[in-house]
């Protein structure tokens, strides 16, 4: 930082050459297009964005509609019973796995392999899974109890949870490996000073192992939170928001809005929905992660 | 075997060896076995489904293995099934994957490790400001950033264009990217950095001839990262391009919940298969690298 070199100035002009990808999509596709979009929150753009102010009202229709309702309604049960179950299962599987098992491998192979493939694809799989007339209902009705009625994808009530289904299945592996490298991170000692002190081992996971795991659980949690709101490519392909609306979520009546339905304003305003939330939980969590450690950065 | 009583232990020393079939093992690969076949099982019924002929999944179940394995439909799914009117099958998508994936792939990682090679190595002012920014756009929801890149492409004449999803995947892949090369370089020990400028070397030349050689195994990863992120890419591929240049994923979407013709499970399993061997095998083949990718995808700062 020596000012007054004299290659001070060229020898910057290489590094500012080559950040400037970084600095334009910095700030002008993600400051500005965020402000862009924001902004025309506000107007009553339909084909086309136009700068015709009307003040709230996008967003007062917004939460007015139906649709939208519905959209955040499923998202909230989405993600409560997402975030809770792929915490719960995630870090089971890294426990019993963390046993000093044989084929450590091949387990942890198979378990991680659905998040290597796309959200399309699992949402088609499970459709296939979950149909009434082949899948698991049909299986379980030929083994002998008839009245066996299992199709969530074909009951509005429970859809959501038919998509929960193949969101765990292809989500839950990501966690797993994230919270094995967290145990394993463990100094050996704590578990045997735990042993010694005769503190049962579900015991210990509980008060001991997972306090200091922080750090994992936190970056898994922003991790999870993230990819719930950005839940889109999975419901189109398994059930494309229906049957009716019943599995409409924010994500997709964004799309809907902006390209079927000529209303821009209203996925404006939707998408800033969208945003508020996401920044409701990064913005906090950023400040603890990083700004404490600014001071000595 | 009478002797329980008071003999001082001369026995074996040592941890009680355990045997193999103690309560505890039956339990724990018990459960670790049907862990493994509930995620291993949606596999096996996809690859089972798309062995078989139609009669055949309308009579068994979709557990049962085929009867008589047939191929048809792959061929089926690769070159003739219909998505509304034109029957091309997945052929068209995939090629377009193929075009889209590996220019997004080589130009986001030039661009992200040069980036990040800038930030580690060569601090200007106000790039840590940028930097930050960036990694925010990582969290945004993309939706909010939808409309302002159509209207960016549109008006560089790229919109609907595979060219034009190429950039949309290089500005969307570089603020993770970016850390990652960024936080792999600055582990780098910094003496090689000043030994190299100490003899002349400038910017260029000590990216080229001592970065990129030393930083191999972190341009795999990211190479892995990219591509199976871009492949399975299915809400940009189906906001930017045009029924010409739609990727595989968008395509399969349009195959399998095309709401024309009688249903061809066999036919939908294949393709949805297609679509998924490109990321599966990398994940197959990758292994460990693969684990890694998604450790730094997950933003360890």
């Amino acid at each position: 930082m020596a000012s007054g070199r004299p290659n001070q100035l060229f020898r910057n002009k290489s590094a500012k050459i080559a950040a400037i990808p970084m600095i334009v999509t910095a700030l002008f596709v993600f400051v500005g297009g965020t402000i862009w979009t924001v902004v025309y929150s506000f107007t009553k753009s339909g084909l086309l964005p136009r700068l015709n102010w009307v003040g709230l009202d996008q967003y007062e229709r917004l939460w007015a509609t139906r649709k939208w309702l519905v959209a955040i309604e499923n998202l909230a049960i989405y993600g409560v019973c997402m975030l809770v179950l792929v915490f719960v299962i995630g870090f089971i599987l890294a426990a019993l796995i963390d046993q000093k098992i044989r084929f450590e491998n091949t387990i942890r192979t198979i378990i991680l392999y659905p998040y290597a493939l796309s959200f399309v694809v699992t949402g088609l799989v499970w459709q296939w899974m979950l149909n009434p007339e082949f899948g698991v209902q049909s299986i379980v009705r030929d083994l002998g109890w008839e009245s066996f009625s299992f199709d969530p994808l074909y009951n509005a009530d429970i859809a959501i949870y038919g998509v929960l289904i193949a969101g765990l299945w292809q989500g839950s592996g990501l966690v797993m490996v994230l919270m094995l490298a967290g145990l394993r991170g463990i100094d050996q000692e704590v578990w045997k000073a735990a042993r010694v002190d005769g503190i049962p081992a579900w015991k210990t996971y509980i008060f001991i192992v997972i306090p200091m795991m922080r750090p994992v659980f936190i970056t898994t949690l922003v991790l999870v939170v993230t990819g719930i709101v950005k839940l889109y490519d999975l419901i189109v392909a398994q059930t494309g928001g229906g049957p009716g609306i019943s599995t409409e979520v924010p994500a997709k009546y964004v799309y809907d809005m902006m390209f079927s339905a000529n209303n821009l304003g209203q996925g404006f305003a939707a998408s800033t929905m969208m945003l508020v939330t996401v920044a409701l939980i990064v913005i906090p969590w950023a400040v603890l992660e990083f700004g404490g450690k600014k001071h000595h950065g | 075997m009478v002797e329980t009583s008071s003999v001082p232990l001369t026995g074996p020393q040592g941890p009680k060896p355990r045997k193999a079939l103690s309560r505890r093992n039956v339990f724990l690969y018990g459960t670790l076995l049907l862990i493994t076949l509930y995620y291993a099982l949606p596999l096996y019924v996809m690859i089972v489904t798309s062995l078989k002929g139609m009669p055949e999944i309308r009579l068994g179940n979709v557990f049962s293995p085929p009867v008589e394995i047939t191929f048809q439909p792959w061929a089926k799914a690769w070159s003739e099934a219909c998505t509304g009117l034109t029957c091309n099958g997945l052929s068209t998508g995939f090629w377009n994957s193929v075009r889209i994936t590996i220019p997004s792939v080589i130009l986001s990682i030039i661009i992200a490790s040069v980036n990040g090679y800038a930030l580690a190595n060569w601090k200007f002012k106000g790039a840590d400001a940028f930097f930050t920014i960036l990694i925010f756009g990582a969290f945004i929801p993309y939706q909010i950033l939808l409309y302002p890149m159509v209207i960016m492409l549109r008006e560089m004449g790229l919109y609907g264009s595979l060219g034009g999803l190429v950039l949309v995947h290089t500005i969307f892949g570089m603020p993770i990217l970016t850390l990652l090369f960024r936080n792999y370089f600055t582990s780098l020990p910094e003496e090689l950095f000043k030994a190299a400028r100490v003899d002349g070397a400038g910017f260029w030349g000590i990216y080229f001839r001592i970065m990129v050689p030393m930083s191999l195994p972190i341009f795999t990863v990211a190479m892995i990262l990219q591509v199976t992120g871009i492949w399975n890419d299915f809400l940009f591929g189906v906001v930017y391009t045009g029924p010409d240049t739609y990727p595989m994923t968008v395509s399969l979407n349009n195959i399998v919940n095309s709401t024309q013709g009688v249903k061809e499970y066999n036919v939908n399993m294949a393709a949805t298969i297609l679509t998924g061997l490109v990321p599966l095998t990398i994940y197959f083949v990758s292994g460990r690298l693969f684990v890694r990718g998604i450790a730094a995808g997950a933003v360890k700062g």
